[in-house]
C-alpha cells in the first residue's frame, strides 16, 4: 500500500466529490433554507467545499445550474415547432427564430424538417399569434407539435460517473 | 397516471410566477440561497420555501437538483427519435419507453399527415452517434410490431438553448 502525496489525494477526493455532486443530487436537493449545508452533511464534508466545487463546476460550464426544473405546460403553454427551411436560408431563418424571447430551444436537425424549436407563451392565443408572426416573417409554414402526454418520469440524467456509487434510479 | 394533458392551468399565482422568474436560471451559490431570493422579491423566506414545496406537490416543479451540462460532460450526440405507433396502444408504449433510463424525454405529440406520421417522441442522448443509434435499436426491439416506422433526427447545431422563460 502506497501513501499518496496529500495534494494528489485531495485532487482525487475532489474528483469523487464532483462526481457525487453531479450524479447523486439531480432530483432531491432538500427544500431547506440551507440546501448546500444539507448536501455537505450527506457527503460528510464542509459546506464551503460543496459551494466551492459547485462554483468551479459552473465556471467550467459543466454545471448549468442548481435549482428547480419546471414541467412544461404548467406555467404556460408551449409547442415543439418544426420548419423545412431551404439550406441557403437556414442561418437567416434560424436567426429570426432565435431572436424571439418566446423561443428557448432551437436546434438544426438532419431532416427535411431541419429547424426544430420550442415556443412558449402565457396562453394558447399568445402562442398562436407568435407562430403566425413567425410564419409571416419567414414565409415558411410551421409544423406545430404540442406535447399531448408526458410519459417520462424525470429523475434527472444518469451520468454513470461513479462505479458502484449510490445512484438510486 | 403520469400523463399530463397540455393546458394552461391557473394553478399558480403572480407571486409563484415571480419566484419562478427569480429561480429559473438557478439558485445563488451561497449559504442561504432562499433568503436571497426572498429578499430580492420582498417575501418571507418561509413563504418562498412553502410555495416552492406546493409547486413540487402540484407538479409545476419536477425536481430540485443540480442540472449538469450534458454536452460539456461528453454527451455530445443527441438524437430525437420519433415513432409511428398505434394510437390505441400509445399510453402503454409511451410508459414503457419513458421508463428507459437512456430516454430523457418521452412525449406523445400529434401526427401531421401526410408528411409527419410520428406520434411518439423519445429523446436519446449518448457520447457518440453510434451509442445513440444502439439505444434507438433497443427502443425498436421493445416496440416490436407496434413500430410502424421511425426516424432519428440528430442535431447538427444548437442554435439557442436557454432555461424556461415566462
Amino acid at each position: 500500500m502506497t501513501v499518496e502525496p496529500v495534494s494528489h489525494h485531495d485532487a482525487r477526493k475532489n474528483t469523487e466529490l464532483t462526481q457525487q455532486l453531479l450524479n447523486n443530487f439531480q432530483h432531491d436537493i432538500p427544500l431547506s433554507p440551507t440546501p448546500y449545508a444539507d448536501m455537505a452533511e450527506r457527503l460528510g464534508v464542509d459546506e464551503q467545499i460543496v459551494l466551492k466545487l459547485l462554483k468551479d463546476l459552473q465556471d467550467q460550464g459543466i454545471l448549468s445550474r442548481v435549482g428547480a426544473v419546471f414541467r412544461p405546460n404548467r406555467v404556460g403553454v408551449s409547442t415543439l415547432a418544426a420548419m423545412a427551411v431551404p439550406e441557403y436560408r437556414l442561418q437567416q431563418v434560424a436567426d429570426i427564430i432565435s431572436a424571439y424571447s418566446a423561443v428557448n430551444h432551437n436546434y438544426e436537425r438532419e431532416h427535411h424538417f431541419n429547424l426544430w424549436f420550442v415556443v412558449t407563451a402565457e396562453n394558447p392565443q399568445q402562442l398562436d399569434d407568435t407562430l403566425a408572426d413567425m410564419e409571416s416573417r419567414t414565409d415558411i409554414r410551421i409544423l406545430s407539435l404540442p406535447m399531448e402526454k408526458d410519459y417520462h418520469i424525470d429523475l434527472g440524467f444518469p451520468l454513470q460517473l461513479v462505479q458502484g456509487g449510490n445512484h438510486d434510479r | 397516471m403520469l400523463a399530463v394533458k397540455q393546458q394552461a392551468e391557473t394553478i399558480i399565482d403572480a407571486i409563484d410566477r415571480k419566484i419562478i422568474a427569480a429561480t429559473q436560471h438557478g439558485l445563488p451559490l451561497t449559504r442561504n440561497p432562499y433568503h436571497e431570493i426572498a429578499a430580492q422579491l420582498g417575501l418571507d423566506v418561509q413563504d418562498v420555501i412553502t410555495r416552492m414545496q406546493l409547486m413540487l406537490d402540484k407538479g409545476v416543479i419536477r425536481r430540485i437538483g443540480v442540472v449538469p451540462n450534458h454536452y460539456k460532460l461528453g454527451f455530445k450526440a443527441n438524437g430525437m427519435s420519433v415513432w409511428n405507433v398505434p394510437e390505441e396502444k400509445i399510453s402503454q408504449l409511451g410508459q414503457l419507453i419513458g421508463a428507459q433510463d437512456f430516454v430523457s424525454h418521452c412525449y406523445q405529440r400529434p401526427r401531421f399527415l401526410p408528411e409527419w406520421p410520428y406520434n411518439l417522441f423519445a429523446m436519446v442522448h449518448g457520447k457518440t452517434r453510434d451509442e445513440v443509434l444502439e439505444k434507438v435499436e433497443k427502443i425498436a426491439t421493445l416496440l416490436g410490431d407496434d413500430n410502424r416506422g421511425h426516424l432519428v433526427l440528430f442535431s447538427t447545431r444548437i442554435l439557442k438553448k436557454t432555461g424556461l422563460r415566462i
